[in-house]
Parts: C-alpha cells; structure tokens; sequence
C-alpha cells in the first residue's frame, strides 16, 4: 500500500511558497510519506518545487490549467495527482485558497471531510484530525468512517517540520474536468504592507486594544506597545465596531483566533465573543480600569488600571530594560 | 429571478456554546439561538435586490431541526418570501459532506437562479459548504464576494484574500457568498414579524427530496473523541501604582516573554 500523502501547497502573491507549506509537510511526514502538489504559477515552479523539497516533499507534482478559471483547474489537478499516488490522505491549508479546492476535490471523489484541524496523527486505524473548537473550549478528534480522509489545516498551527528531501519534480498530466467555473476577470495584487509588524494570524506576541481607547487617534497607544515589543496589533469587535480600526484586526469569534506566547488586553472587558478568539494564548495580561471585567478571570497578570498612564510607563519600562 | 439563501441557525456568539461531551454534538436548547451574522447580510442583500427588482423571490432554505423553525422564521420576518427547512432523524450530527448533498438535493428540489451563502458559520467555522454545493451542482462559484453585481443572466464581484483581489464572474444559475464587508442587516419590524406568520413555511424531510442520499453507504467524517478544556485560572491581579510597570516588565522577562 502506497504510503503517499498528498498536500496541496498554496502560493503567495510573490510567488513564493506560502507560509502553511512547512507544516502542512512536516504534517504529511508524521503520516507518511509527503508528496506535494501545486497548481500553476508556471514561472516560479523551479523555485517552488526547490522550496518544497527543502521543507520535506520526497515528490513533487506540478500541474498547470486554465488561469482564468476559479478554482476548477486545482480541483481537476488534485484528482489528477490522487489518480498517480494513490495516497492514503490528502491535506491542505485551511486557506482562501486551498479550503475550497480541497472540499471540491472530496465531494467529486465521494471522500469524507475533515476541516480546520490543529494537527494529523496516525493510529492503527488510519488517519487522525485533531480540531479545537469553539475558540479552544473542546479539544475534538476525527475520522473518516472509510476511504481517503481530505484534511484541511488551521494555519500556523501545525508545528512538525519535515526533512530536507533530494529533488524529484514531475510534470502532472491534467484532464480538465470541465465543471462550470467562474471566470477570473481580472487579478489585482496590492503592496506588501510596509510595516515591519508580523500578521496577526501566526504572530507570536499580540498586543489587542477595545473600547477602552476611546479613538481611533488614542488607538496608536496599542501600536506602540505592539512596536516596543515587537508584536502584531489586534483589537476587540467593540474597537472595530466603533471604527477604531479595521475588521481585518478583529480577534475574536468572528474574526481571527490567536494563540501566541504571550497575548496583552488594553482596555478590553473581554466578552465571550473576544474570549473565544484568544483564550488558547500562553501568557495572557489585561490591563483595564473596570476590576470586574470577565478578562480578569482568564488572564495571568491583570493590571487593574488606566491604559493611558500604564501602557506609557510600560513602554519606558521595557526601553530601560533592554539597555 | 429566484434567489435562494441559505440560512443556518447557530449559537449566539455573545453566550456560552457547550458541546455535549458524550454525543460530540452542539447543546442546541443551552444556548441563545440566532441566524448567522453573516446570513442576515446575505439575506440583506437578496431582500434588497428583490425590491428593486420585481418577479424576484427570495427563499430561505435551512437544514436543522423543528425547534429551529422560530429562527428560520426570522429571514422571513425580515422579507423573504418563504422558507423551507429540511428537518430529518438520519441528519442529526451530519458532517460537511452529508450537509452540502442535502441542501444540493434541496436546491434542486426548490430550483434557483442565484444561491446565497455566508462565507463561513460562527460555529462550525469550515467555509465551505458553498464550494462543495457548488461542485454538487456542477455550476459556478463565486464565493467570499466583498459586493455583488446582479443582473438578470449574470453574476460578477470582487473576491479579496490578504492582497490579491480577483475579479470574478459568471452566468446564472450560480452560487456566490458573501463576507462582513457586506451591508449591515435591517432589523425585522413589527410588520415584518407579522406578515411573516402568514409566509409560507414548508418542513421536508429526506424522503420527500427526491434525493438519493444515502447516509450510511458513503465515507462520513465522525467525531471519536472530544474533551473539554480545563477553564482558564486567573493569575495575579494588581491595581496600578508607580511600580506597575516594573513588576510587569519582570513578570515578562521571567516567562522570557521579552
């Protein structure tokens, strides 16, 4: 029996493999053997392929297919490339780009689902998908009852890494399927954001501001904590509802969920709502006015107190500190 | 034009949402029950091209249970025209596959020019039943659209993820859906609730689709284990004084945070 597991790996907007990659294949190493799949981006796919076998792909598939076609062309490819591995699970990032071909490609083989999952395992009776659900309250396992599991994979939460493999590309011969697909008009790529602040999603320290700030102007005091100890900038719903900052920054149920090492509330009464997007974080310190605020409950050190004058004198604390 | 929007009941996210330890499945009757966030801006969307757009008619398609029938009612509280909800016994903890065979097996039943989707539910967070729907039916997807271009044969919109925007389109029938970037819902008025208790409200199960889904023959995703984290203990608390920031920046470097 072929010990193949099959992983689509998505690209970024410069070409370069996208930061799910290495997990997702140090992820398909604890099942098996990593056999990587990526679909266009017909001139990058020398670097590409170079890249994935760096991050442990002992094989990799590069397909092409019609580039106006939306999302129809990564589904014939998978079918394709499941067709030459016959592999025992095939896994993708829980992504804009991969979640939806990875889907497709289940329905059309009649294969049983596993979405957003933390990690994969193996046991003795195949493949496992752990999920966290409900922002981190229930830690669940899944399987598929028989057949080929399709896995997607939270993103950054995957922390195996695989082994540098030897190159070994192949050209994948495509039948289009011929579905009805949507036709991409046109493509429009934006700037890389120019600041040096990591993304939330993944980020390793996440400074969030609420309601508490009162402004969008007053809000920069987040960003400079965030600068000061080089994390990413998050804010609750109430913060963005009240068009302090962007939704993008939302962390929380309906936006992104976080999990970092350390994670600083500034004037956050934390709902359940903003709990759920962030109560997996390793370290967590609240700093609010209000000393009943539910944040206290789950935080490891709660400052009760005005964001204004703490965050100030925090924010010389630490320049001091690294002199 | 007949526009269908799919609509899912979920736990209000501003309460407590429990799974039950021993089935796996969501304590439905322990939690607020609310449509979806993001299906009421679907809906907002449908309801608005129905008014400036006569002979449209917008249905509100839902699988769940009976007792989700008093929020089912609230898309139709808000405009739409009638509501069909499939409610069957072999449903109950269905995975992603069986849910999308169902509600494709539904849409058929109910024919459509236009499906209406959220992006992603609060609760089970997959974001993608409408792609699978969507391969089910064999027809375009345009999914996590930030507006909607609708004309009698043709649907078109902007899809952005992180930095890329595509510009996506397609003729009917086509399923789009929609993302927080859509308009904020209209609150259901006293007429609205009203008039939706005269509304159509049709309940089908499995067998009166037409569909041959059968549950058991096809690979399902199953829960094996589920376990509920520990509740997070709250640590020191201090009121801030001139020291604050000190105790702090130790706290930090301790836990080699900085």
């Amino acid at each position: 029996m072929s010990k193949n597991v099959l992983v689509l790996l998505d690209v970024d907007p410069g070409g370069k493999l996208a930061k799910s990659c290495a997990g997702l294949l140090g992820g398909a190493a604890k099942l098996g053997e990593p056999v990587a799949l990526i679909v266009g981006h017909a001139e990058h796919t020398d670097a590409l392929a170079a890249a994935a076998a760096e991050l442990g792909a002992t094989r990799v598939l590069l397909a092409e297919g019609d580039p106006t076609a939306f999302v129809t062309p990564v589904v014939d490819a998978l079918v394709a490339a499941a067709g030459v591995t016959n592999p025992i699970a095939v896994l993708g990032a829980q992504s804009d780009q991969g979640k939806e071909a990875l889907a497709r490609f289940a329905m059309r083989t009649g294969a049983g689902v596993a979405i957003d999952a933390v990690d994969v395992s193996a046991d003795a009776e195949g493949v496992v998908a752990h999920h966290s659900t409900y922002g981190g309250a229930y830690t669940v396992t899944s399987s598929v009852t028989f057949g080929v599991p399709v896995i997607t994979v939270r993103q950054g939460a995957l922390e195996a890494r695989g082994e540098k493999q030897p190159l070994v590309v192949e050209k994948l011969l495509v039948e289009p399927s011929k579905r009805k697909s949507a036709v991409i008009e046109g493509v429009e790529i934006s700037d890389a954001p120019k600041t040096s602040r990591p993304e939330l999603r993944g980020a390793a320290k996440v400074i969030s501001g609420g309601r508490g700030l009162g402004s969008a102007e007053k809000f920069g005091l987040v960003e400079q904590l965030a600068d000061a100890l080089g994390a990413a900038v998050g804010a609750s719903r109430a913060a963005v509802d009240a068009g302090f900052v962007p939704q993008s920054f939302q962390v929380g149920q309906t936006g992104v969920q976080v999990a970092p090492q350390l994670y600083i509330a500034l004037g956050i009464s934390g709902a359940i709502q903003h709990k759920a997007g962030m109560q997996t974080s390793k370290t967590i310190v609240a700093i609010n006015t209000d000393d009943t605020a539910p944040i206290f409950d789950i935080a490891d050190y709660g400052v009760v107190g005005d964001v204004f004058t703490v965050v100030p004198q925090l924010i010389a604390a630490l320049k001091d500190s690294a002199v | 034009m007949k526009i269908v929007v799919l609509v899912k009941d979920v736990p209000d996210t501003y309460g407590e949402r429990t799974l039950n330890l021993e089935t796996g499945l969501a304590e439905r009757d322990k939690s607020d029950r609310v449509i979806d966030e993001i299906v009421e801006r679907g809906l907002e969307f449908a309801i608005s091209f129905a008014e400036q757009n006569e002979g449209t008619e917008v249905i509100a398609l839902s699988m769940a249970t009976e007792q989700s029938s008093a929020t089912i009612r609230k898309a139709l509280a808000m405009g739409a025209d009638r509501a069909v909800l499939v409610v069957d016994e072999a449903l109950h903890g269905a995975d992603i596959t069986l849910t999308a065979q169902v509600l494709a097996a539904a849409l058929s039943h109910i024919g459509f020019d236009l499906i209406v989707a959220g992006d992603q539910s609060t609760d089970g967070v997959g974001g993608v039943i409408p792609a699978a729907i969507a391969e089910l039916l064999d027809i375009p997807q345009l999914t996590r659209l930030a507006s909607i271009e609708l004309s009698p044969d043709r649907v078109s919109g902007p899809r952005t993820s992180e930095r890329v925007t595509l510009t996506l389109t397609a003729p009917l029938p086509a399923i789009v859906s929609v993302t927080e970037r859509f308009a904020e819902p209209r609150f259901a008025n006293f007429k609205g609730i009203m008039a939706a208790k005269k509304k159509p409200f049709e309940v089908l199960s499995l067998s009166e689709l037409n569909a041959t889904i059968d549950v058991m023959s096809a690979p399902r995703s199953i829960m094996t284990n589920i376990v509920a984290k520990p509740p997070r203990q709250a640590g020191v608390k201090v009121v801030a004084d001139g020291d604050t920031a000190q105790h702090l920046v130790e706290f930090l470097k301790k836990n080699q945070l900085v």
